[in-house]
This record gives structure tokens, C-alpha cells and sequence, in this order.
């Protein structure tokens, strides 16, 4: 059965949709990337998925999980399902993790709350979490505050936050955005290999083109809110047929011929 | 807990601060079970008597022990200040929490109540309540706890709505944490620094009130109080002057002790600063100290 079915997906705060009759559908395992540019709405489509819109949006079409129709439903029925079965990552780890609440308690959050886990025994396996994600003294870290970790680790716990419960559908929104260029193929080399071990659905939220090519199978290009190219990554990469498209992968390349030159 | 107390005792004023509260404390307990004589008996051979060894702070104009005046003083101050900040406390954060947590239209009309509760003067409502329901330290504290406690509101809404729109509210959302949950969980102990200083700031403005409201008479004449005492002793103050420098004195302690205490806490709660070990600090001597070496 398919895991998501997005149909027709529209988020409109009034004046115009932001996101335009976006489908997007997902088998267990699959790979799928959205890129385009800052405010094409793709957060948005991933925050929508999971009724974390902001409450001044409206939001039709259908979002189907497992066959059940998840827009409508209330919060208290989501929240069942977020961090559960599809769980987030964000962009910037350093706001995205409480920075008064220790890390490992934070990796323990979700499995107390989804899979009723006492505190000592969810903390072990947060530390196992820890340990997973190729965080060094995984222990002694499970005691530190994100503050006291680099902007690569923080974003480690983050991962390990949301494949505590073994999700069905990890949503990863522009996950590597805010590490430095080093730092990003490690993370993302980790979050390959976790959701490869698991069987993991992806849903890839960038505006690097480089990114995608590594870690999805299939590439929707989002401008203005609309999906304006869609198919295999690498034949989107290799061969664009939008103009928006070819625009971005140009605009990748400059960036990383500006790069070469400057280490040259 | 030592851990706070550790971090306290790091710089001066938090030191200061420390030993100010920990005397206004033990002296409120020592004298539940034991001052050097009954504060209330009137020693008519023993009027103003100066400082000595059988009477540290001298007498007064009745013959009574200032001393254990000041200590059973201190239960009272003591008393009031806790009742306060509890109060204050419950009142601010419940209105501050649902103000910025509710729909827009009912957020934005409790905001309007608060702003509106926020206008009557602390003192003002006191004398309002002592006159409806009698003076005590009961009435005192409702008062000067509701009034904080609104005040209090309007920095909770502020706060609360800050935290809210970080992205680790969000991601909580997103690993499927309610909203009473993330609230208790994320936001409160995010807004506890600023909370706690607001609540030190709540406990000093009760023992000035305080003493403001049994300096005019308003509190019972069987609860001992310094601004009683205060009141007593002004009467004769062109007289007998030293007599009415202790009470000042352990009005204007208790108040920096209870401020100063809550810029330390402030500082131990919050693990962002907690680890700042070397920011020079200016102690009171002047000179610029490093902080200690961890």
C-alpha cells in the first residue's frame, strides 16, 4: 500500500496559494527530494503533511497515510503519528533542540511519549541513540546541553531524535543547510546509512542541487508553489527539462567553480 | 541544588545575596522557638536602653527588647514575602501561559484585563483589601501577590510567545508532544530564568509593602512587624535615634538579600550562562575578578 499519497496539496494564507495542487506519493523505503528556491514552499508541503501549518493558513486537497486521510483530523490524532511514524529534521539544530533540557533527555522525549518507555530504560537507549548516530562518548554526551555540542553533533542528536521510534517516513527539511560544507557529507552519509538499515521512507527538503543527487531516487523541482519538474534524480539532474531547473544546476555549479577557485 | 548554590556563591553579589536571605530565614526560625525575651513584654525600668551585651539593638520606649523584636519581625516579613511570590507566581503564569496560548480573540482579551489589573497601584489595592476583609498577613500577601502576579502576566505572554515561535516548540510538536506538555517540558523551564528574577523582584517589593502597610497601621497589632516597629520608633527618632536603625536596617537587608539572590539563581538556572567560567565579574572591591578556574 502506499504510505503517502499527497493529492492536489494547497496552502493558501489568503492572498494566493504558497503551495499550489502539490502531489507527491511515497512507497516504504522510497527517496524522495523537493528542491527549489528559499520560499518556493517547501517547508511548508512537509509542515502541512503532518497539520503543523500555521493555524492563519488554509489547507485543502488530501494527504493520505496508509490510506487514512490525515488533513482534518485534530491534533490530539496527529500528534499520535508525529515522531512517531513520521518524524522531522530540521534545518538549524542549534533552534531546533531545547537549549535548557540536556540532550539525552531530548532523545528520550519521543520514546516516553510514543512507546511509554520508563525514564531509565529510555534513557539507555537514548544513549544507544547517541551511540548510532557516531556521537563520540555517547554517555557523557547524553549529559551535555546542545549549546555544549558543534553545530555537526547538535544536528546528530536531532537525527537521533527523529529515528528513535523507528519512523516509517522521515522528513528532513533542509537538514544540512546551516553546517559547514565538511560537516554536511558526514551528516548526510549517516542519514543515508540510518534510513537504508531501516528501511526509512525520505522526504528531502533542499535548495542544493548537489544534495539530492546522493540521497534521493526521485526529484520534484517546487517554484513559487508549484511542482514545475518531477522524475528519476538523476535524470532530472543530468538532464532538465525546465528552465528553472537548468537555472538551479547552473547555479550549483558556479558555486561550487567558486569554491574550487578559492581553494585553488 | 548545591550545584545552585555553588553557582551562587561564584560571584559577590550572589554571596551577598546568599548570607542576606540565609539571616532572614534562620532568624524567622530561631525565633519560632526562642528570642532573648518575650518581644511584647513592656519593661517600663528598661526604657531606651542602648546597645549592650544583654540587649544588642537597645530597647524602646516601652522597655522592650528590640532584638527579639527584629527576629519575630522577621517571621512575619518572612511569611508575607513566601505567601507573595506564591501567589504571584500562580497567578502570573496561569494568565501569562493561557494569554499566549489560546486562540488570538481570547489571548488578546485576557491581554486587555491583565493591562487593566496592571493599573491599580499594589498599595492602593491593599488598603482596599484590608479595609473589605481586615488586616493580617494573609491580606497583605493576596494583595501584593495579585498584584505582582499580574504584572508577572504580561512578562510571562512576552516570554511564552518568544519561546513559542523557536524551532525546538516546533520540532516537539512535530515529535508529537501536546501542547500541555510542551508547555511544562519546554517553555516553562525556558522562561524560568527571566520568572525567577521577576519572583526575587516580587518578594523584595513585599517586605517594603510590608512594612509600608504596618508602618500605617494596617496589620494587626499582635503580628510583629518592622514597619511597626518603624512607626513606634519614629515618634521619638529626634531623641533616640540609633533606636531605629536596626529595623531600617533589616528592611533594606532583607530587600538587596532577595534581589540579589535572584540575579545569582537567574544565573545558575540558566545553562547557557552556566558555563561561562572566565567573564570577568567587578566585585565590590573594584578590582576585575576571573570568575574561578573549573
Amino acid at each position: 500500500m502506499t504510505l503517502l499519497d499527497v493529492q492536489d496539496l494547497t496552502v493558501d494564507f489568503g492572498d494566493g496559494p504558497v503551495v499550489d495542487g502539490l502531489s507527491l506519493s511515497l512507497e516504504p523505503g522510497d527517496r524522495v527530494g523537493i528542491i527549489g528556491e528559499s520560499g518556493s514552499g517547501k517547508s511548508l508541503t512537509a509542515l502541512s503533511i503532518i497539520g503543523l501549518a500555521p493555524d492563519s493558513a488554509t489547507v485543502t486537497g488530501s494527504v493520505r497515510w496508509n490510506g487514512e486521510e490525515l488533513l482534518g483530523r485534530s491534533d490530539r490524532d496527529l500528534s499520535e503519528l508525529r515522531g512517531d511514524d513520521i518524524t522531522m529534521v530540521f534545518q538549524n539544530p542549534l533552534n531546533s533542540l531545547n537549549p535548557v533540557m540536556r540532550v539525552g533527555r531530548q532523545v528520550a522525549e519521543p520514546l516516553r511519549l510514543h512507546q511509554r518507555l520508563s525514564r531509565g530504560t529510555a534513557a539507555a537507549r537514548a544513549v544507544e541513540l547517541l551511540d548510532q548516530v557516531g556521537l563520540p562518548d555517547p554517555a557523557n554526551t547524553s549529559r551535555a546541553f546542545p549549546h555544549q555540542l558543534s553545530g555537526g553533533q547538535r544536528q546528530r542528536v536531532g537525527i537521533a531524535i527523529a529515528l528513535a521510534c523507528q519512523p516509517a517516513l522521515l522528513i528532513a527539511d533542509e537538514p544540512t543547510t546551516a553546517l559547514d560544507v565538511t560537516v554536511q557529507a558526514g551528516v548526510l552519509q549517516l542519514l543515508r546509512d540510518l534510513i537504508a538499515d531501516r528501511g526509512t521512507a525520505l522526504l528531502f527538503i533542499t535548495h542544493d542541487v548537489a544534495l539530492v543527487s546522493g540521497i534521493t531516487d526521485r526529484l520534484l523541482v517546487m517554484r513559487r508553489g508549484l511542482v514545475v519538474e518531477e522524475g528519476p534524480t538523476t535524470e532530472v539532474v543530468t538532464a532538465p527539462r525546465h528552465d528553472y531547473t537548468v537555472e538551479l544546476i547552473a547555479a550549483a555549479r558556479a558555486t561550487a567553480l567558486d569554491e574550487e577557485e578559492r581553494v585553488g | 541544588m548545591r550545584r545552585i548554590v555553588r553557582i551562587l556563591w561564584r560571584t559577590w553579589p550572589g554571596r551577598i545575596g546568599a548570607v542576606l536571605s540565609s539571616v532572614m530565614v534562620v532568624s524567622a526560625l530561631v525565633s519560632l522557638v526562642w528570642t532573648p525575651y518575650d518581644p511584647k513584654r513592656v519593661n517600663p525600668g528598661e526604657r531606651w536602653l542602648p546597645v549592650s551585651r544583654d540587649h544588642w539593638f537597645g530597647t524602646d520606649g516601652g522597655g522592650q527588647d528590640l532584638f527579639s523584636q527584629v527576629l519575630a519581625g522577621a517571621r512575619t516579613t518572612l511569611t508575607v514575602a513566601v505567601l507573595s511570590v506564591f501567589i504571584a507566581a500562580v497567578i502570573g503564569l496561569v494568565l501569562g501561559v493561557l494569554s499566549a496560548i489560546t486562540p488570538r480573540w481570547v489571548g488578546e482579551a485576557l491581554a486587555h484585563v491583565i493591562d487593566v489589573l496592571i493599573a491599580l497601584p499594589t498599595l492602593i489595592l491593599a488598603l482596599v483589601l484590608v479595609a473589605a476583609l481586615g488586616g493580617s498577613v494573609w491580606t497583605i500577601s493576596l494583595a501584593i501577590g495579585f498584584a505582582s502576579g499580574v504584572v508577572l502576566a504580561r512578562v510571562v505572554k512576552a516570554e511564552v510567545a518568544r519561546v513559542l515561535t523557536q524551532d525546538y516548540v516546533l520540532a516537539a510538536s512535530a515529535a508529537g508532544s501536546s501542547t500541555l506538555r510542551t508547555v511544562i517540558r519546554h517553555v516553562l523551564p525556558n522562561i524560568a530564568p527571566v520568572v525567577i528574577v521577576q519572583l526575587s523582584l516580587v518578594a523584595a517589593l513585599a517586605v517594603l509593602a510590608e512594612a509600608a502597610l504596618s508602618f500605617l497601621g494596617l496589620t494587626p497589632i499582635s503580628t510583629p512587624s518592622w514597619g511597626r516597629m518603624l512607626e513606634e520608633l519614629q515618634q521619638s527618632a529626634s531623641v533616640h535615634p540609633w533606636a531605629i536603625v536596626f529595623p531600617g536596617l533589616a528592611v533594606v537587608a532583607a530587600t538587596l538579600g532577595f534581589n540579589l539572590v535572584g540575579d545569582g539563581l537567574r544565573d545558575a538556572i540558566d545553562p547557557r550562562l552556566r558555563s561561562r567560567v572566565a567573564l570577568p565579574t567587578l566585585d565590590l572591591a573594584g578590582t576585575v575578578n576571573q570568575g574561578p578556574n573549573r
